[in-house]
């Protein structure tokens, strides 16, 4: 396994046009890990983590890999590096599974250079890791939503990066196919040691999945520790505004959140 | 077991390769059979061996006019202008992932008719000025939808809306140029409006066939790069593509092989639009669509023009007969749009 680069943001200021999301957020993402980033809806999750996968430049401060400003590496040596599955990636029209997930291979190709045989088996790689080799000459379209995210995880996958990001990975989809998504994304990582880095909405299943949490509220990065240490009931409430219990996962042992409404709480 | 999975996979891409390739000789053949039947049909047919002499420069009383002046500059500007209408169509639809997003659709082919139409009728104007004031307003059309789609969220649905707007007012100023023209100039304007392949001569050819070379080639070397653009920003961005430039490059490149062909034969209506998905249907969506669509356009177009010109008592310009064929289609991607909302 080959040493996987120090990817890290100092002071980061940034956001969409003129608003400021997140201001002056430093993490340093914890190599060979499964970090996830929490928070309430419109905290600067998402925005953090487009600012580390360069599809937003940051006001001012640094995302920085090995020290190196990412906005100045060459950008297919960078796409080697660092890959980002987006919240809702586009498929074009009537394109099989093979074809999309070999076009993670792009970095890779050169000028008048098509396809090679590492490419190919980059490719069938991908797809028998995320156990779709049955589907790879089906057209995308008509796959169903767990199936097409699996393609796309495929395709970051083919990219064959140290690190990877994903944008909300599991939303949209059933409960069974949440667990199976994170499943196949802690394979990787304990596969493969790919740094896994994504923003996640279920607080339970990322206290169960997580080595590392990164808790976001109104743009600052509040607290950032193992799950034991962020899953408690001051934290949730400083972060959710959420009144919650903490118990054990019967199933993990890893803290789980038990959430308290004004209804339906019994009272001793 | 992995074996037999890495053949499943293997085998698709070979399939889908051989059918591409086969897909493209066959165009590439039926091209070329359109283009010699085009040097034959008429209304006096001559002999292959004729055909070829006067090809070759020999004079042939007759057929050195009928074939040299005629059908040759009308089959190679056909054949030349199908292959840039449908390189620059299939370009945009892939790039705005919209089969609507067509250049002749969303305005830009109006903006050169518009300058066209101008150059003719109001400076009286001819040849190369024309061709360069078409391209000029294509690229101005262009950069104005970009600007006034771009505010906001970058939805392809609003630029093509924002396209078929641009695409009414320059109508409207087509209209208004008829009608306020000098009487005597409005038939040639309106013959050059409806797409004609009547009265091409050989001097506009070599201009056109060095733009087709040069911005096709442009295109075709893009073709991997338009491949990832195709998966939308964020996808291109992590993937390493430089997503600015190879998109300025692309418009730039497209918007030239239309607006240039368009003053030379006017906009025949529909060949953008239709070339890139009916070549992309027969192709298969895993390769670059820019050399299948270019030769769908061209057979288009040639076709159209044999049929125009002798199937009927009456002769039609060929941009009738595209415009019959693209209306339906056109038609039923409004229909599916309203009902997905946007997303045609």
């Amino acid at each position: 396994m080959k040493e996987t680069p120090l990817f890290s943001a100092s002071s980061i200021v940034a956001g969409y046009d003129k608003k400021i999301i997140i201001n002056n957020i430093d993490v340093v993402i914890p190599n060979n890990k499964i970090s996830v980033i929490i928070g309430a809806n419109a905290c600067g999750k998402s925005t953090l983590l487009k600012t580390l996968a360069r599809l937003i430049k940051p006001v001012s401060g640094e995302v920085l890999l090995d020290g190196k400003e990412i906005h100045e590496i060459p950008p297919k040596q960078l796409a080697k590096v660092l890959g980002l599955l987006p919240q809702s990636p586009v498929v074009p029209e009537g394109i099989t599974v093979s074809d999309l997930v070999s076009r993670g291979r792009y970095p890779y190709q050169t000028f008048l250079k098509g396809m090679e045989k590492k490419d190919y088996e980059a490719v069938e790689e991908a797809l028998n890791i995320m156990g779709i080799t049955e589907l790879a000459n089906r057209s995308v379209d008509e796959l169903s939503g767990g199936q097409r995210q699996r393609v796309w995880i495929a395709m970051a996958l083919a990219q064959q990066t140290d690190i990877l990001l994903l944008d909300e990975p599991t939303t949209f989809l059933d409960i069974t196919y949440q667990v199976e998504i994170l499943d196949l994304l802690t394979d990787l990582n304990r596969k493969r040691g790919t740094t896994i880095v994504m923003v996640l909405h279920d607080i339970n299943l990322s206290a169960r999945y997580a080595d590392y949490i990164f808790a976001v509220q109104k743009g600052n990065l509040i607290a950032q520790g193992s799950p034991s240490e962020i899953i408690t009931e001051d934290l949730m409430q400083q972060v959710f505004g959420l009144d919650c219990a903490v118990i054990k996962d019967p199933v993990s042992d890893s803290p789980f959140i038990v959430p308290k409404g004004r209804y339906h709480v019994m009272t001793e | 077991m992995i074996k037999d999975d890495f053949n499943i996979v293997k085998s698709g891409f070979h399939k889908r390769r051989v059918r591409f390739i086969v897909v493209t000789l066959i165009m590439t053949i039926l091209t070329l059979i359109l283009c010699t039947s085009m040097l034959y049909l008429g209304n006096t047919k001559y002999s292959p061996e004729v055909i070829i002499k006067v090809i070759l420069g020999e004079q042939v009383k007759g057929a050195s006019f009928a074939i040299g002046s005629v059908r040759l500059p009308r089959m190679l500007s056909g054949l030349l202008a199908g292959i840039a209408f449908g390189m620059a169509g299939s370009t945009f639809q892939t790039m705005l992932r919209n089969p609507l997003a067509s250049p002749d659709i969303i305005g830009v082919t109006s903006g050169s008719s518009v300058a066209t139409v101008f150059c003719i009728l109001v400076l009286n104007l001819s040849g190369s000025i024309i061709s360069i004031t078409a391209v000029i307003a294509g690229l101005i059309v262009a950069s104005l939808i970009y600007i006034l789609a771009r505010g906001g969220s970058f939805s392809g649905g609003r630029l093509i809306l924002i396209g078929i707007g641009i695409q009414a007012m320059l109508n409207a100023v087509i209209s208004f140029l008829l009608l306020r023209a000098n009487q005597y100039d409005v038939p040639a304007a309106l013959r050059w409006l409806s797409g004609s392949l009547n009265g091409m001569s050989m001097k506009n050819v070599p201009v056109l066939f060095l733009v087709v070379v040069i911005f096709g080639c442009i295109l075709v070397l893009l073709g991997r790069h338009l491949k990832i653009l195709e998966l939308g920003e964020q996808s291109a961005i992590t993937l390493g593509l430089k997503a600015d430039q190879t998109r300025i490059l692309l418009v730039l490149s497209a918007v030239f092989l239309i607006a240039y062909a368009t003053a030379v034969t006017g906009p025949i209506a529909f060949v953008a639009f239709l070339a890139g998905p009916i070549a992309g249907r027969l192709a298969g969506k895993g390769y670059s669509n820019v050399i299948p669509a270019g030769l769908t356009g061209a057979i288009m177009v040639l076709l159209a023009d044999i049929v125009g010109q002798f199937a009927f008592d009456t002769r039609f310009p060929v941009g009738i007969l595209t415009g019959i064929m693209g209306a339906p289609y056109l038609l039923y991607l409004l229909i599916r749009m309203n009902r997905t909302g946007g997303a045609a």
